[in-house]
């Protein structure tokens, strides 16, 4: 199982989009990828649409991103969380975190604004 | 050189192979398994096995994928340590084989046939959903794993609210919200009762005391429903697997593994809410039941060392479940206090309640003890210096201690004889006058020297019947428990008000709501901490089921038809809510100290003064049914913030009486706020005046609330 990651810039903003599992075999080079996107100009969608499962590493990869972010004054959103994704983050916790949008088009939109 | 790049360690590499796994010797301290640079380390303590190895598992393989014998130079004493490198943490299950001699007269009884879960397992696989059927011939049945514990509280911070300012609601986490009425998205999950923490504030509490949480087997319960066949369960948990491992099928994510933090994030909302935590806890036996039960863990590690043996080497038994923990030894006593500690630093819980305490002060030969080592440990611990310690202080071998439990004046009880009282006299005994005003002033009798927060006052629990079947069974109605009706308690001081079980009758309905209301009053308006039990306020019912630990099903479940909707009991949870609230604006009744019967800050009144149909005047004989007492607000939580004058008068009596009030202060005047034979309450601080100032009317079976403040608008 493995992890792809593509990347592209939509105007001003840089979406990341993961396909895959995350989980503790996937999530530490996932998260070397990732780490190099923030802190960049403008702002990070990360789009797990393609994401089937995150795992509680997985998950912690995220936060970890997030929290980089946080620290340097970056922010990235995540997009296109499935309904079980988005049911684990809710009940462990970890939805309060992240800024989170349905929809990759809202989400540029508002990122545009 | 920053903290953020720490010096690598010279300690992180291995030292040599064992059967493919790069490993070195480990650090013997902490017990269980810990994640180090590059590894796991992993420790365990057996006095008396000859070898031990480590059983790794891949995640929800069959069979182990490696074992791993510790080298002898890798123990320090009586504690195999070692350090594997090279372990996806995720995907991993271990335990242990302990060989050793199989000698039950001499207390050991190895068996190296088995698997053995680490008794420091923070993390347990097995029984990952809720009743799910599992393998029933797994060779390792409740695998240990690693958690993450990187959880991310936030600034969460204990409530720290003072025990004589709880109000607790006890409940069971899968219970709360497992009814399809719930409306949550995770029914009968922590997360479930995250989502209902807005009914929990509403409802004004601040503490919720949880039955087991730590990991149990639901499915360890071989008897069925007569009547359906239909399976039953472990329902309540009192029957520990695992004491550091959250239950994993009481959370939504247990299926992955996330428990830990699933449960991390009902604290965290809790406290956030103003809510504390209490775990009921049970160290008074484990799972391995007896002689003839499964060896899981503790049995085939060190079996003499956890459990009290007889000098034959038969298992004690004064918890009625087959076997005791040696609480006292002191190998035991540094298990139990690492994990209550575990509890209280990792999870942020606020306070336990230990089931069937009394046993924690006996000593390795079952003889109870006047300085118990481990109860004193407890109460002086640095951890746990602000957890609340709650005890039921008896157990099931006649151990009866509710007034005397060494406390170290750091231990609360429950009050089984509030209880008793309380019941007793608003189902209209006689002669209980003095004892139900002993305890509404927080049981000095028993807790002399100590202050009213030792006593934990409730009129229901988890164990018997709920309010509503309190009032409407004159007796126990168990068939459904698969023991022909024999189990549960028979001393339930119930009544049916006229008739057994549901009823129609307009005049029966009308007397039991007003018995609940009244039971609620003396609760919450009593000296010391009111526990109420979850569904009470709405007026939940087990069909005169007054032991349902194996019933999950709607017999237990709490149905929230009763609380909301077109079906809701509004008047009987808009009342409670009153009572609480109440409580809660007024420290007059949550002093720390009890009353004295004197006047100790110059207000002109007594803190307690106690009267009857008459001021002044209370009618302590065996005949009367009637008790009145009024608390002086100047000597609010001693003295120290200000209140108003409460009256209180209960009438057991079937017969209604003309009430002479107590005199007040000039200027003041009696308003009510509450009559339990009135539909509701009336709103704080809007407390109509009396139409006569001096008397008041109370009708049969029924209490009231007065406040004595001054005659104008407040």
């Amino acid at each position: 199982m493995t992890v792809k990651l593509t990347s592209r810039m939509e105007g001003a903003a840089c979406v990341v989009a993961l396909e895959g599992e995350v989980n503790s075999t996937t999530s530490g080079g996932l998260q070397a990828q990732l780490l190099p996107f923030i802190g960049q100009e403008g702002r990070v969608l990360i789009d797990l649409s393609g994401v089937s499962y995150i795992s509680s590493a997985g998950l912690r990869t995220l936060l970890i991103v997030h929290r980089r972010a946080q620290q340097v004054r970056a922010r990235v959103t995540l997009v296109g969380l499935s309904e079980e994704v988005r049911f684990v983050m809710s009940a462990t916790g970890f939805l309060d975190f992240f800024e989170v949008t349905d929809d990759l088009d809202d989400a540029l939109e508002r990122a545009g604004g | 050189m920053t903290v953020e790049d720490l010096r690598e360690r010279v300690d992180g590499y291995p030292t040599r192979r064992i059967n493919g796994y790069r490993v070195r010797a480990g650090r013997p301290f902490p017990y269980g398994a810990h994640p180090v640079p590059g590894g796991i380390t992993f420790s365990v303590y057996s006095d008396r096995a000859t070898s031990m190895s480590l059983v790794l598992f891949e995640r929800g393989a069959k069979r182990p994928v490696a074992e791993l014998p510790f080298p002898p130079e890798f123990r320090v004493g009586s504690v195999y340590a070692m350090t594997v490198f090279g372990l996806d943490v995720e995907n991993l299950e271990y335990g242990f084989r302990a060989e050793g001699p199989f000698d039950p007269a001499a207390g050991d009884r190895f068996d190296a046939a088995k698997v053995l879960s680490d008794p420091y397992a923070r993390l347990v696989s097995g029984r990952d959903v809720w009743g799910a059927e599992p393998d029933w011939d797994d060779v390792y049945p409740y695998r240990a794993r690693i958690p993450d514990d990187d959880f991310d509280w936030g600034d969460d911070t204990p409530p720290g609210i003072p025990t004589e300012d709880l109000v607790i609601y006890e409940t069971h986490v899968r219970g709360f919200t497992r009814h399809p009425s719930s409306g949550v998205s995770a029914p009968g999950t922590y997360a479930g009762l995250r989502e209902k923490i807005p009914y929990l504030r509403r409802l004004g509490v601040n503490c919720v005391e949880l039955l087991p949480v730590f990991e149990f087997d639901e499915l360890d319960n071989p008897r069925t429903d007569p009547r359906t066949g239909d399976r039953l369960y472990n329902y309540w948990g009192y029957n520990t697997v695992s004491f550091f491992a959250p239950k994993a099928g009481y959370a939504a994510t247990g299926r992955f593994g996330m428990q830990a933090d699933e449960f991390k994030s009902l604290v965290k909302e809790l406290h956030r809410a103003g809510i504390e935590v209490v775990l009921d806890v049970v160290f008074n036996h484990t799972a391995e039941g007896n002689e003839q039960g499964p060896t899981i863990s503790f049995r085939g590690l060190d079996n003499a060392t956890y459990y009290m043996l007889t000098p034959r080497g038969e298992y004690y038994n004064f918890s009625g479940t087959g076997n005791t923990v040696n609480c006292n030894h002191p190998v035991v006593r540094d298990f139990v206090l690492s994990c209550l500690r575990y509890w209280v630093a990792e999870y942020h819980v606020d306070g336990f309640r230990f089931d069937l305490a009394a046993i924690l002060d006996r000593a390795p030969d079952g003889t109870p003890l006047p300085n118990p080592p481990l109860l004193e440990q407890l109460a002086h611990d640095p951890v746990l210096r602000h957890t609340k310690l709650i005890a039921e202080a008896w157990d099931a071998a006649g151990l009866y201690q509710v007034g005397h439990f060494p406390n170290y004046g750091r231990w609360s009880e429950w009050n089984g004889k509030f209880r008793d009282a309380v019941r007793r006299f608003v189902k209209g005994d006689a002669g209980l006058v003095g004892e139900l005003a002993t305890r509404m002033a927080g049981s000095p009798d028993l807790y002399q020297g100590r202050t009213s927060s030792a006593s934990v006052n409730f009129v229901t629990a988890h164990d018997g019947f709920t309010l509503n079947d309190l009032v409407s069974y004159n007796d126990k109605h168990n068939e459904a428990n698969g023991e022909g009706g024999a189990d549960g308690a028979d001393d339930n001081h119930s009544w049916n008000c006229g008739e057994e079980g549901p009823s129609a009758d307009p005049h029966v309905r009308a007397l039991r709501m007003r018995q609940m209301k009244n039971m609620l009053l003396i609760l919450l308006t009593s000296q010391g901490v009111p526990m109420l039990l979850a569904g009470d306020e709405v007026g939940r019912t087990q069909l005169g089921n007054n032991n349902t630990y194996c019933q999950d099903n709607e017999l237990s479940w709490f149905d929230w038809g009763l609380a909301e909707g077109p079906t809701a009991n509004t008047e009987l949870l808009e009342f409670t809510r009153a009572l609480i609230a109440f409580r809660r604006a007024h420290p007059v009744l949550r002093s720390a100290g009890h009353p004295t019967g004197s006047d100790r800050v110059g207000s002109g009144l007594p803190d307690i003064s106690w009267h009857g149909v008459r001021a002044g005047a209370p009618d302590w004989s065996s005949h009367c049914r009637v008790l009145a007492l009024m608390r002086c607000g100047r000597h609010a939580k001693d003295g120290t913030e200000p209140d108003e004058n409460v009256y209180l008068a209960v009438n057991a009596h079937w017969e209604a009486h003309d009430l002479e009030l107590p005199r007040l202060p000039a200027g003041e005047v009696w308003h009510l706020f509450a009559d339990t034979s009135q539909a509701a309450a009336h709103p704080l601080g809007a407390e109509p005046a009396l139409e006569h100032p001096g008397r008041y009317h109370l009708g049969p079976h029924s209490a009231v609330i007065l406040v004595g403040r001054s005659a104008g608008p407040r």
